[in-house]
């Protein structure tokens, strides 16, 4: 499959994830739209792994070349994983203070 | 020799040192007693260095070199010669008298102060030593800066009175501008001679490299600076306001040893001046004006210590007019009866001020004879040098400039009569003022009169005898003398003229300019024995009183312009420009800072769109637009 589709994907999901952190106020939505373009660039990093490796692999079938984006992937994941678990926290401790998930309500740093 | 040159200029310069600093420690006495040691030990070296260059001629130490560059030096020598040796003679004796006087008249003050009295008295000693013992001008500036320093020092020594600061402030500004002139003088030595030695200045070869106008240009910068010093017109104002300082100070800084500092540098260099017609002219009509202008001022004046000070403006006048017909010998004969003499009337006023518990007023003394003999009979010495009459010092050193004055040009020589005419009459209204006639003071002060003790008496009684026969040392021929001071300056100032007067002619003169003085002198005491002069009424008097209103006239045309100059700078370039440019900028930023900090509301919506929107910037800065578009145009090509 040609590279292109890829990248239209991911900036698809990339472009939906900016625009839902910009104009949602629910803070679980926008966490969920930060997922979303971690997970877009994730795509990215996979689809050109393999198309590096790909090109590679037809001048030497031996070569390793390319797969190490793919390694880089799962740390990200795993990052990921470790960020939506303090994420999740913080919200649900906002809940518990303010009863309420919205983040403009979160402007009390004015001032 | 290079050890006692040293050594007298060092000497003072240690009383300095242990005295000022040990200001809080040592007693009254003592710091009296080191004071006046020092200084006097420097005279008897001083004395010691005079025979020895009587017989072996005059010599230079050389001891470091003060600059050194490739180009140009400036070595720190001593030059011990004729000249330089009778000043130095004249101002450590008369430094050593006026110190032993001080001993006494200062009594009255703390002990940190009497120390920083004497402290500041052999500051200035040194200083003046090192002025006329420079072998160049740059080491005889220093000194010229060092007296004129101790001068404003001592001017201001009681300087918890605001008028005596302005006195000292005053002498400080106008010595400075003298200053300029002479530093210039310097600078154009440098550029045209590269050098300021006065062995490499004042010779032939230096004058062949010198065009008329250079030689007319320094010489008239030096004159600026010797009229500063030297208290001649437009800058004599500071010498009658620097009488605020204590009398001794006044006797030896004003009148007997850093007035003269001018004469002593144009004598120095006389090579130069006698190049100059213009600047000898110049120096000439300067000199005659201000003994005129000085002593028509002094006639109407009722401070002791201001009538003085005129004078010593006038005789200064005098000398500057020897200088200027070409009488050196005659002018540096002239400084030195005068500093006797003058020191001597000082010192005596001091006596009186003293007696008078520092009531300075003569209208308020009267019938002093009596009461303070040994001050009386020696300020009448002095009165008799100062007027003229023979054999009498004064006589002799006043006669030999209006010779010389006469033979330049008669115009002088008259002028110069009528100022000596006036200097008799002045001199003997202060005299007969203060000490004949009745006692017009205070009955509290009239029962405190009293002699002044020994170590005020005594140097008034040397003084007084210097003054006396001072003369001998410059009897002129026709009198049978041999001018010995004529012959010992022959080396700096060139052999005596041949004398172009006949002897009847220079007879003659003496004979008008005696009788002229003894009718002034005898005029002022019979108006003046019995009663004091009081506040004058007439109009010229008055103006006389006034001080022709120089202070006034240098206000207005000088001081006020500057201080209006100097307001609008502080409240239009200071203020408006320089505080609003200044100002302004401070505002303006806390007035951005103001706008932009809206942006920063707390909404972090608004802070994630300024990052996208930050980032979308960022990329497309790095990856210029082109490539974004080529990147594009091939996605969607394939």
């Amino acid at each position: 499959m040609p590279i292109q589709y890829y990248i239209f994907l991911c900036l698809t999901l990339f472009s939906i994830g900016v625009i839902g952190v910009l104009t949602r106020r629910n803070a679980i939505i926008v966490f969920m739209c930060i997922e979303l373009m971690l997970n877009a660039v994730n795509l990215l990093l996979v689809a050109f792994s393999k198309m590096f490796h790909g090109i590679a692999l037809q001048v030497s079938s031996a070569t390793t070349t390319g797969i190490d984006a793919q390694v880089f992937v799962f740390f990200i994941m795993v990052v990921a994983a470790a960020e939506v678990s303090v994420g999740l926290a913080i919200i649900v401790m906002m809940y518990r203070n303010t009863h309420s998930v919205d983040i403009n309500f979160l402007n009390r740093l004015k001032n | 020799m290079k050890v006692i040159l040293a050594l007298i200029t060092l000497l003072p310069l240690a009383g300095f040192l242990f005295n000022g600093l040990g200001r809080n420690i040592w007693s009254k006495k003592f710091v009296a007693t080191q004071a006046t040691m020092y200084i006097f030990a420097s005279f008897v070296l001083s004395l010691v260095a005079f025979w020895n260059i009587q017989e072996q001629g005059a010599m230079t130490a050389h001891y470091f070199d003060f600059i050194n560059t490739s180009k140009f030096k400036i070595p720190f020598d001593l030059k011990i010669d004729a000249l330089s040796s009778l000043f130095l003679l004249v101002i450590t004796g008369v430094g050593t008298l006026i110190h032993l006087y001080s001993t006494a008249y200062m009594k009255e003050e703390e002990a940190p102060h009497y120390a920083r009295y004497f402290a500041y008295l052999n500051l200035f000693i040194f200083s003046m030593l090192l002025l006329v013992l420079g072998d160049n001008y740059v080491i005889m500036f220093i000194g010229w800066e060092g007296v004129g320093l101790c001068s404003y020092l001592l001017i201001g020594y009681w300087f918890t009175n605001a008028s005596f600061n302005y006195a000292a402030k005053k002498a400080f500004i106008m010595n400075r501008i003298g200053d300029l002139g002479f530093l210039l003088a310097i600078f154009w030595m440098i550029v045209k001679l590269g050098s300021v030695n006065y062995s490499e200045v004042l010779t032939a070869q230096s004058l062949a490299k010198l065009s008329a106008g250079d030689i007319t240009g320094i010489t008239l910068l030096l004159f600026v600076g010797a009229m500063g010093k030297s208290a001649q017109i437009p800058l004599f104002t500071w010498l009658p306001d620097a009488m605020a300082g204590p009398t001794p100070v006044s006797a030896l800084i004003h009148a007997a040893t850093m007035v003269t500092a001018g004469i002593y540098m144009i004598t120095r260099s006389n090579l130069l001046f006698s190049h100059s017609e213009f600047t000898q002219n110049f120096i000439a009509i300067i000199g005659i004006s201000t003994a005129l202008l000085a002593a028509t001022i002094a006639i109407k004046q009722n401070d002791i210590k201001k009538v003085l000070a005129y004078s010593t403006v006038s005789q200064l006048g005098y000398m500057f007019l020897g200088l200027g017909v070409g009488a050196y010998s005659g002018a540096v004969f002239h400084v030195i009866t005068h500093a006797f003499f003058k020191a001597l009337l000082f010192l005596g006023a001091g006596s009186v001020i003293h007696a008078m518990h520092h009531e300075q007023d003569i209208q308020k003394m009267g019938g002093l004879k009596s009461k303070l003999p040994i001050t009386h009979i020696t300020f009448l010495i002095g009165c008799i040098a100062i007027a003229g009459v023979p054999p009498f010092s004064g006589f002799f050193s006043k006669d030999e400039i209006l010779a010389a004055a006469y033979e330049k040009n008669p115009v002088y020589w008259f002028l110069g009569l009528v100022g000596a005419a006036m200097t008799a009459f002045y001199m003997f209204r202060l005299y007969a003022t203060t000490f004949l006639g009745k006692f017009r003071g205070t009955d509290d002060q009239a029962s405190h009169l009293h002699e002044s003790p020994a170590a005020m008496t005594l140097p008034l009684i040397i003084l007084a005898i210097l003054s006396a026969v001072a003369g001998a040392i410059g009897v002129p021929e026709i009198m049978g003398g041999g001018h010995w001071l004529s012959h010992q300056l022959t080396p700096i100032v060139g052999a005596p003229r041949e004398a172009v007067l006949s002897h009847s002619t220079e007879w003659m003169l003496m004979a008008v300019s005696v009788a002229i003085a003894v009718t002034a002198l005898l005029i002022a005491v019979l108006i003046y024995r019995k009663k004091a002069d009081g506040v004058p009424q007439t109009s010229i008097g008055k103006f006389l009183f006034n001080k022709w209103h120089i202070d006034e006239l240098y206000d207005l045309v000088i001081v006020n312009p500057l201080n209006r100059f100097a307001g609008f700078l502080k409240d239009m370039v200071e203020k408006v420009v320089i505080d609003g440019a200044v100002n302004g900028t401070g505002k303006l930023v806390q007035y951005s800072a103001r706008q932009i900090r809206l942006v920063q509301n707390g909404q972090v919506g608004y802070y994630i769109l300024f990052m996208v929107l930050g980032m979308i910037s960022l990329f497309l800065f790095w990856f210029n637009d082109t490539a974004i578009l080529r990147f594009f145009i091939k996605l969607t090509q394939k």
